[in-house]
């Protein structure tokens, strides 16, 4: 029995009365119950960009080596030389892990993964970026959210090590803004020739269209619906909404579609996702400007009884849609034999623009699919800045022992070891991990294109909390700069935007700054975004997350000699800060950890310089002279030398400081001005470095030396000494000690 | 000489293994589906790490019984050397080749780092290039890699000289710490008393290129050829 349309059952489905009457005029009738639930996912913000996609046209997105723009695909595509190409593409799954963090995190790696070799690329590997909140607190958030964390990191590394894509690097950030709404984004990288790029368009008028992969249960039922609301305390009620991925079913499917598409026979071919079926149909018959039939009788299916708008609705994992040229069936019927995967021919191509779903022969929804896909109303939000931050006046911050103040940044878990989480994941798979996680950026050799290509993401979101487009700009910045320290060109951006409820008027207002700020940033640094994800509605009982605008870039390294990464090597090698001392301690991780200070002004970025001191890094690693360069953030200096020092598989100390410097210690040690890499060279190359950095005027720090058992640092005329034990175990330790706690 | 590289549903390491052979060391070697039912033509076996058949029911269980493992038994029987790496070994433990079995590791996690590895027998086709005592570096990945035997198979192991590597320290030393797993007696990898099947819990097939930090794992393989080589000669 279908329930009859009422104004109740539109609001339940998430739809305003203004977008049910464009509904109706769009059919010139009123929806059935079925068609109701296709439009409230395909019309929420999670599949249409309602709120956003004004927005989003603000980024650049073209450029030379861009394949595949934004929004054309399900990942960009960019050109690498020699023939190869490279699909990739950030997601989150921020909702599904609050309420479920193992499945949660589980099916976002297995959806990103699909999103890639969707493209036709083969998934080679992963990164991630995620938030939580504090997990060193003795409370019920310290021990929820530790339960998150452990379960978050489980789900990755069952996902990714079963299906054999290493995980090779990312980010991990902890504050009390994600309190039981942690984030969870995921990116994934494939490699494919240049000209063999997959389509996820409908095309050929009367090709058949094949359901293959996992059949279709009740799991995850409108998930993409369930993602545009807020969490609430009611949320884990939706566990129903969060699907199950099965890693080995994924890598089935990964390599038959990978087998199918070489053997020529594919058509087009899409991921059912978000949406599911119902995404799958519409997505690829607007792309195609065709129409597509389907018959739910025909699908594949893991319960009985399961009604049309169930069928439709389902985010069943591990299943796609594919076109197949006409004649190529049988090919479809051997791959998927072979692999031992459901498949059936579920309906076809048609030339009418409609995606037509049948029931047993029934008409069930007949909806135009171009204005289904693309069509949903497209909203500009009211903005509002929230309140000013609160400044800081450094002459009235208490002056704490810095001493301890390095040893409680350390021991922060924002920049602690994160070895607890990262010896979980395989990162060693597919045999290609050059530079593992750990360092700035991770590298990796791409056999089949005989490329190194670096990756990072990035984004410090206590700085976009307080100033959110600049904090944007930055995280752009660092990116680059964190690719440029491992000695690659930064070429490409993909964003994961992590906002809270839109309608509330500050939310949109950080949204739209951070866009501006990104869009800004990736312009100057010649890196257009190919694609990304949305995320809002990240919202706890306690308040929004901080605007976390993560930035995913990659590069790419010419020549595998120019690989660098950020830990000293050599005893009396001299180490060089590329930039100014700075002095900026606002929105510093310092003011936050050390002084319990969320607050003042993040540092201002300066393009210019920037851009010159990043190109003096790269220009000097081509030299092969720079033996190490690891770049400046949250920490300031004192934590990036330490990282230096004790990062490696072999510690070794530094004795340094600024004779110049004059003022507080704690400033000098602590501030996060940009612009600034930390390289080591040795003796006889200095002169080179000094030379050429004033050629190009760039402001250059003689810091002192690598070598002994103490990292020595002279702070404005006070010496202060930490031996590399002392440093070591607090940063290495920190997770896994707050993880060693028992939560019975 | 051809060697195979079998391919379960759920392999991962089927490409790993093959690239090591085939840009390592340029030898012939292919994938042998798990679907076939003989084994014949090929002068070795090598069966990949991954997560056969999803590991579902308990690690290798399933594939243990899949139709190219019948035909591989015969081919260990009759003197094939036949090589399983991490999953591989698992594999090879359920289908009763090698003795003793795998369980999870002591933390309860998945353990992914790199781990140094003693030479203890240098007289299979896996390891006759190397000297005893000799040290190796590569990494290990695995959730279910501790290895466990009762009393009377781990002595046997230990008498015969069936115990191929051993965790160590950097000195050689197998010690508790560098033991990552909880494996009994520090024990890495072993063989079947004849010697032609070796398993492993560490992967060679991550270390053969001098890009990924280490080659050590290269030697083993080389090793097989060179023992090919000299069987066919």
């Amino acid at each position: 029995m279908t329930p009859t349309i009422t104004p109740e059952l539109v609001h339940r489905h998430g739809l305003s009365e203004h977008e049910f009457a464009g509904i109706k005029a769009l059919l010139g009738r009123e929806p059935n119950f079925t068609e109701l639930g296709v439009f409230s996912v395909m019309w929420s913000e999670h599949c249409s960009y309602k709120n956003t996609r004004r927005e989003l046209k603000k980024f650049p997105t073209t450029g030379p080596r861009v394949l595949v723009k934004a929004g054309e695909e399900n990942a960009g595509v960019i050109d690498i030389g020699g023939g190869w190409a490279v699909a990739f593409k950030m997601e989150s799954h921020n909702h599904p892990s609050a309420v479920e963090p193992f499945q949660g995190a589980a099916t976002g790696v297995g959806g990103i993964i699909r999103d890639i070799f969707t493209m036709g690329a083969r998934p080679v590997f992963l990164l991630n970026s995620l938030r939580f909140g504090p997990i060193h607190d003795e409370g019920e958030y310290g021990r929820k959210n530790r339960k998150l964390i452990r379960g978050v990191v489980a789900g990755i590394a069952h996902y990714g090590n079963c299906i054999g894509v290493p995980t090779i690097g990312g980010e991990v950030y902890f504050d009390e803004s994600y309190n039981g709404n942690p984030l969870v984004n995921v990116f994934c990288l494939g490699i494919l020739r240049r000209t063999e790029i997959a389509r996820g368009a409908a095309s050929g008028v009367g090709n058949a269209v094949f359901y293959v992969g996992s059949e279709t249960g009740r799991d995850g039922l409108a998930g993409a619906a369930f993602a545009s609301r807020d969490l609430t305390e009611e949320s884990r009620a939706d566990r129903p909404a969060v699907q199950v991925g099965d890693p080995f079913r994924g890598k089935l499917l990964l390599e038959a579609c990978l087998e199918l598409l070489a053997s020529g026979a594919v058509a087009g071919i899409q991921d059912m996702g978000a949406a599911g079926l119902t995404c799958s149909t519409c997505e690829t018959a607007s792309r195609g400007g065709t129409g597509v039939q389907i018959d739910l009788a025909l699908v594949p299916k893991r319960e009985p009884d399961m009604s049309p708008y169930e069928i439709l609705l389902s985010e069943s994992q591990e299943r796609m849609l594919i076109i197949v040229q006409r004649g190529k069936e049988e090919q479809v019927k051997r791959i998927f034999e072979k692999w031992d995967l459901p498949y059936s021919k579920v309906g076809t191509v048609t030339n009418d623009g409609f995606m037509r779903v049948l029931d047993d022969g029934s008409v069930e929804v007949e909806i135009p699919a171009k204005q289904l896909a693309d069509d949903a109303p497209i909203y500009e939000r009211e903005a509002a800045p929230p309140p000013a931050p609160e400044s800081i006046d450094i002459s009235k911050l208490e002056l704490l022992d810095p001493k301890r103040s390095l040893l409680q940044l350390l021991k922060h878990p924002s920049i602690a070891s994160k070895n607890w989480i990262f010896r979980q994941y395989d990162h060693t798979v597919r045999a290609g991990t050059v530079v593992p996680p750990g360092s700035d950026a991770a590298v990796f050799y791409v056999r089949e294109a005989n490329r190194f290509l670096a990756a990072t993401t990035d984004c410090n979101s206590l700085y976009c909390c307080l100033d959110p487009r600049e904090g944007a700009r930055i995280a752009v910045a660092e990116a680059a700069r964190n690719l440029t320290c491992s000695g690659a060109d930064p070429l490409a951006v993909t964003d994961n935007l992590n906002f809270g409820n839109p309608y509330k008027p500050e939310n949109f207002w950080q949204l739209r700054e951070a866009v501006e700020g990104l869009a800004e940033a990736c312009r100057r640094f010649g890196t257009p975004v190919t694609g990304g994800n949305v995320s809002l509605y990240n919202e706890s009982p306690q308040g929004s997350i901080d605007p976390t605008p993560t930035v995913g870039m990659i590069g790419l390294i010419e020549d595998e000699a120019w690989i660098t990464r950020q830990y000293f090597r050599d005893q009396g090698d001299i180490v060089f800060l590329v930039g100014e001392v700075g002095h900026e301690i606002g929105g510093s991780l310092y003011l936050k950890a050390v002084h319990g200070r969320k607050a003042g002004a993040p540092p201002r970025l300066n393009f210019e310089k920037e851009l010159a001191v990043q190109q003096l890094v790269r220009e000097l690693i081509r030299t092969g002279i720079v033996k190490s360069a690891h770049d400046c953030s949250e920490g300031g200096l004192a934590v990036a030398l330490t990282e230096s020092c004790i990062s490696g598989s072999e510690k070794i100390g530094a004795t340094v400081g600024a004779p110049d410097f004059q003022g507080r210690p704690d400033i000098f040690l602590f501030n996060e001005s940009q612009s600034r890499i930390i390289i080591s060279v040795a003796p006889e190359a200095a002169a080179q470095v000094e030379s050429r950095a004033e050629e190009v005027g760039v402001p250059l720090v003689r810091l002192g030396e690598v070598g002994g058992r103490t990292l020595t640092i002279d702070a404005g005329g006070t010496s202060f000494v930490w031996s590399l034990d002392q440093l070591h175990d607090p940063w290495y330790f920190s997770i896994v000690r707050a993880l060693a706690h028992q939560d019975l | 000489m051809k060697i195979a590289v079998v391919r379960f549903p759920g392999s991962n390491c089927d490409q790993d293994c093959l690239r090591a052979l085939q840009d390592g060391l340029e030898v012939d070697a292919e994938y042998l589906w798990h679907k076939e039912t003989s084994a014949a033509g090929y002068d070795a076996i090598v069966l990949p790490g991954g997560f056969s058949y999803g590991d579902y029911l308990r690690c290798g269980a399933i594939a243990a019984f899949s139709p190219v493992m019948r035909a591989i038994i015969e081919a260990a029987n009759h003197g094939t050397p036949v090589f399983g790496v991490c999953n591989g070994f698992q594999v090879l433990c359920e289908t009763g080749l090698l003795g003793g079995a795998l369980i999870r590791n002591r933390s309860l996690l998945f353990l992914c780092q790199p781990v140094v590895l003693k030479i203890e027998n240098n007289s299979t086709p896996f390891t006759r290039l190397l000297n005893e005592k000799s040290l190796l570096r590569m990494p290990i990945a695995h959730g279910e890699g501790a290895f466990y035997a009762d009393g009377s198979t781990l002595a046997e192991l230990e008498d015969n000289g069936q115990v191929v590597f051993r965790y160590v320290d950097e000195h050689g030393e197998a010690t508790s710490e560098a033991n990552p797993n909880g494996s009994m007696n520090n024990i890495a990898g072993i063989c079947n008393p004849a010697g032609n099947v070796v398993g492993m819990m560490p992967h060679p097939d991550r270390s053969w290129d001098r890009r990924l930090g280490s080659e050590d794992g290269l030697q083993l393989f080389k090793s097989l050829v060179e023992t090919l080589l000299s069987v066919a000669a």
